[in-house]
């Protein structure tokens, strides 16, 4: 590793600091990872292509990653919200709010996915009243979406946060004393500079609400082909003793939330390389 | 859970410590008009409301539905004492692995150059993607009794999967990413002009990173860890996979909880719900408690992002 | 890293019973009177740890390497399953225990809403347009897997085995049902908490313990024309009793099953016995019902597996069109 030796740094220990890392990046992600790519690929590749693309497989994609984008993009406008009244305001009770947004992080995905079902089925505290409404939250696909977006809450407020706390405030002053009016501002001036970090947040999100399992499966209903959501299919899989076709869906599963994140890490270099 | 600083917009620009956080609405001529305000107030926490408050309550209201003998009397079970145990030695052996682990790896990506960084950056991130159901899928195919290694394990009475081991296998996983993630951000921002200057000043590599290094991290650190802890206990996807739900034995507390469920004992089960719950109400306070500290001491400090990245994920 | 946790002590002996979802109850019971019956037998003591969960996922667990003394599970498939894919147990497993190797029995029946408000009486009032029927996923539970083979059975018997018409009759029922829980337990809780559905279908010893825990306030039990003989089935897991040295208690303990008092605390906990002197003794709390087995109707559950509720077959028919 002697030809990564940085320029200019005399600091040590970057050999022991990078062994000891991908040893243990190895030890626990990476052999375990291959595993479900040599497993696939001992299948062969036509059984893993008519697996991958078998109709039910494909309606589950569609219902994960569709209704994923969904709560990432309610995520983007609630979570930019929240974020902007967190910083911006001042009400009572701000700083217990604040720190309630980390919740879906900590809270067990099954106990979140239990208590959500209790509050939004028919005989539940908020399904009640939407239900004279007609609409129908928990067992469809509206009630994977309240899941997923529960799960995903947290992601774009704390992207949000310390970019809009960081935010020259002087150049929100001068563009209205430019005479530009509030919403121009907010337009011209301050929405340009979140975008990136929403954006982020939003992909994290969604990076994350694709492989969500516990807390949807009691509030989907599991219907075939309409509110069956991908990693259900894979224990499905498993339960009839299938683990190349289990393994199969998991690759497409592992390839999907792969190539999503090496998006935003290189999204995030190319916007702090953008200034320079 | 970047790790590139998320507010490049502003790189180290400090003109922007104008008064914040300080109710600074009013002294600004171009803030919203106050309905204005108060609507985006109340939008914002009817949807806080009815996705965290109302479903965190849930919780408590369904555990004491019964009334408090029965809250207690869920918590004096064998089975439900032996979940609790399993998950605090879970997170006991997960979370200072996953805290050596994420220190080197901020060590190595943070304060060195080289090619590849990207990838090497979302590798570590990639267990947070993966599907709970595929981390433990990956775990049986290796360690079962009909995957890679299974039949020598069994050869020699080794057991990994439905026992102790397979669990914190599986919970180091999914926590693997956390306190590596939340130091890479912090550490690239920090830079390494003082550990270069106590090292041209005659320290050795520990003593710069025991004295200078990690008091400049250490509440991101904490941050880390606080979060990392609350996810190994609460981890129940990945671990159900592999626990075999042995009662007494391999059972963990998220996966007692289902059992309860299971077995119509809903105010047990949201008992121990509300035990989880309550760590997780903790952990944020304790977060809280972080931010704000690392908020006071550290403001004037070389690093003055350090506020904004302990909030990042 | 090599053990699981030390919670008992050396002398004991320890079995690990894997069994299905719904008999969590009924095991609790009978492993603390076997354990009384084996100690006065021999002066030994016996705890017998319990796995429960879907029964699949749990055979599943047994292939992947959960060291099982004994298997306890819904449906014989399953326990072939153990043999297939590890050669844990005999090919002929089923034939080392009375009757099957299924010591109590049950079958499939419908739990309605007080005063039955949909008169909700038979088969067919389930495949009627506007009935919500709760059952759970074929997929991945075993009773989902009787329900659906019950329907058929009786939509086979009302039209003169015509296949096609079984099999528009099966449509039918499931387009009636809004929720496929994956299991037994999710989809009782679905109709009783959560007040989804007009009638759930499910095994009858959990329709009788639901009705039982809830109150016969809430709910009426019925009982339709015909129903499925559904054989929840036991096995010794013969590699891993013999490795462990359980293979005599293990053996003792299935055979208890079959004892006058395993019969009875089956009984009390909703599954019909085999033993004559228990049924007649709890007769009152099993109406009688026409019952078809697997073997006749449909050949056998390796054959109504491949048919029916492996991947393309006509369960995944009816939702892809």
């Amino acid at each position: 590793m002697r030809f990564f030796a940085p320029k200019n740094n005399v600091l040590p220990g970057f050999r022991l600091a990078m062994g000891f890392t991908l040893f243990y990046l190895s030890l626990i992600v990476l052999i375990p990872v291959a595993a479900i790519f040599i497993k696939t690929a001992a299948a062969g590749w036509s059984q893993f292509w008519q697996t991958a693309t078998s109709p039910r497989v494909v309606a589950s994609y569609r219902l994960s990653f569709g209704v994923s984008a969904l709560a990432a993009l309610a995520n983007g406008v609630f979570g930019l919200l929240a974020a902007w009244v967190l910083v911006r305001y001042e009400f009572i009770g701000k700083r217990m709010v604040d720190a309630l947004v980390d919740l879906p992080f900590a809270l067990p995905t099954a106990v979140a996915g239990i208590s959500l079902t209790t509050v939004y089925a028919e005989t539940g505290w908020i399904g009640q009243w939407l239900k004279p409404l007609g609409v129908k939250v928990a067992f469809t696909p509206l009630g994977v979406l309240v899941a997923l977006t529960f799960i995903g809450l947290p992601f774009v407020v704390r992207t949000v946060q310390p970019v809009l706390q960081d935010l020259d405030r002087e150049v929100e002053d001068a563009a209205a004393s430019l005479g530009a009016n509030r919403w121009q501002t907010f337009y011209r001036v301050i929405f340009p500079a979140l975008w990136p970090a929403a954006l982020t947040g939003a992909t994290l999100a969604f990076a994350r609400a694709v492989g969500e399992y516990g807390s949807v499966i009691f509030i989907s209903g599991n219907m075939p082909m309409r509110t069956e959501i991908t990693p259900l299919l894979i224990v499905t899989k498993l339960e009839q003793y299938d683990y190349a076709g289990a393994t199969a869906i998991a690759v497409v599963m592992l390839v999907a939330s792969f190539s999503l994140l090496l998006l935003i890490n290189l999204l995030q270099w190319w916007s702090a390389h953008r200034g320079t | 859970m970047s790790a590139i600083p998320l507010h490049p917009l502003t790189p180290n620009s400090n003109l922007a410590r104008l008064p914040r956080r300080t109710g600074g609405v009013q002294s600004f001529p171009n803030a919203e008009p106050a309905w204005i305000r108060w609507s985006l107030i109340a939008v914002s926490l009817a949807f806080l409301a009815s996705f965290l408050f109302v479903p965190l309550t849930a919780v408590f209201w369904e555990a004491f539905r019964k009334g408090a003998a029965v809250y207690w009397a869920s918590f004096q079970d064998p089975d439900a004492r032996s979940a609790i145990r399993l998950t605090l030695l879970t997170a006991m052996i997960a979370v200072p692995l996953n805290l050596v682990f994420g220190v080197a790896a901020a060590w190595a990506i943070a304060k060195f150059d080289f090619p590849g960084k990207s990838v090497l950056i979302t590798l570590i991130d990639l267990p947070f993607a993966v599907s709970p159901v595929v981390s433990g899928l990956i775990y049986v195919l290796l360690f079962g009794a009909q995957g890679w290694w299974g039949p020598w394990l069994a050869a020699h009475n080794i057991r990994i999967i439905f026992a102790t081991p397979g669990i914190v296998l599986a919970t180091i996983f999914v926590t693997f990413p956390f306190v590596a993630r939340e130091l890479i951000p912090l550490m690239q921002s920090q830079g390494t002009e003082e550990e270069q200057a106590a090292i041209v000043l005659g320290a050795n590599g520990w003593q710069t990173f025991f004295r200078v290094t990690l008091p400049n991290i250490r509440w991101g650190l904490l941050y880390g860890v606080i979060l990392c802890n609350a996810r190994a206990m609460g981890e129940f996807g990945a671990v159900s996979v592999v626990s075999g739900h042995v009662r007494g034995l391999t059972n963990t507390m998220p996966l007692h909880i289902e059992i309860l469920y299971n077995e119509y004992q809903f105010a047990a089960a949201f008992a121990v719900a509300s035990l989880l719950a309550m760590l997780a109400l903790i952990t944020l306070a304790a977060k809280t408690a972080v931010t704000w500290k690392s908020r006071g001491p550290l403001e004037d400090h070389a690093n003055h992002n350090s506020t904004g990245d302990a909030h990042e994920h | 890293m090599g053990t699981t946790l030390p919670v008992h002590a050396e002398k004991e002996i320890t079995l690990l019973n894997v069994s299905y979802d719904p008999t969590r109850e009924l095991y609790q019971e009978f492993n603390a009177a076997f354990a009384k019956h084996w100690l006065e037998k021999t002066g030994q003591k016996v705890a017998i740890n319990q796995s429960h969960g879907g029964s699949s996922k749990q055979a599943r667990s047994v292939i992947d390497g959960l060291e099982a003394d004994v298997v306890t599970l819904a449906l014989a498939y399953d326990v072939d399953a153990i043999h297939e894919k590890a050669g844990l147990l005999p090919k002929d497993w089923q034939k080392r225990l009375p009757q099957n190797s299924s010591p109590y029995i049950s079958t499939v029946a419908f739990l309605v809403r007080k005063g039955n408000p949909k008169k909700i009486k038979d088969w067919d009032d389930l495949v009627k347009p506007g009935i919500s029927v709760i059952s759970p996923n074929p997929k991945t539970s075993g009773v989902a897997r009787w329900n659906y083979l019950a329907a058929w059975g009786y939509a086979l018997r009302k039209h003169g085995n015509d296949e096609a018409k079984a099999k528009d009759f099966v449509t039918r029922f499931y387009k009636n049902v809004p929720v496929l829980d994956s299991g037994a337990r999710g989809a009782t809780t679905t109709f009783i908490e959560r007040g989804i559905g007009d009638v759930l279908v499910n095994w009858e010893n959990e329709i009788l313990l639901a009705g039982k825990k809830e109150g016969a306030a809430r709910f009426d039990i019925v009982v339709p024309s015909i129903s499925i003989l559904t054989e929840p089935t036991v096995s010794l897991v013969d590699k891993v009793a013999n490795r462990r040295g359980t293979r005599a208690v293990a053996q003792a303990y299935l055979e208890y099953l079959y004892s006058e008092e395993g019969q009875e605390i089956a009984a009390r906990n909703y599954y019909r016995p085999r033993l004559e002197s228990a049924a007649v003794k709890y007769a009152r709390q099993f109406p009688k019902i026409d019952l078809f087995t697997i073997d006749e109707v449909f050949g056998g559950w390796q054959k109504a597996q491949k048919t029916h509720f492996n991947d393309g077959g006509i369960f995944d028919q009816i939702y892809i069109k």
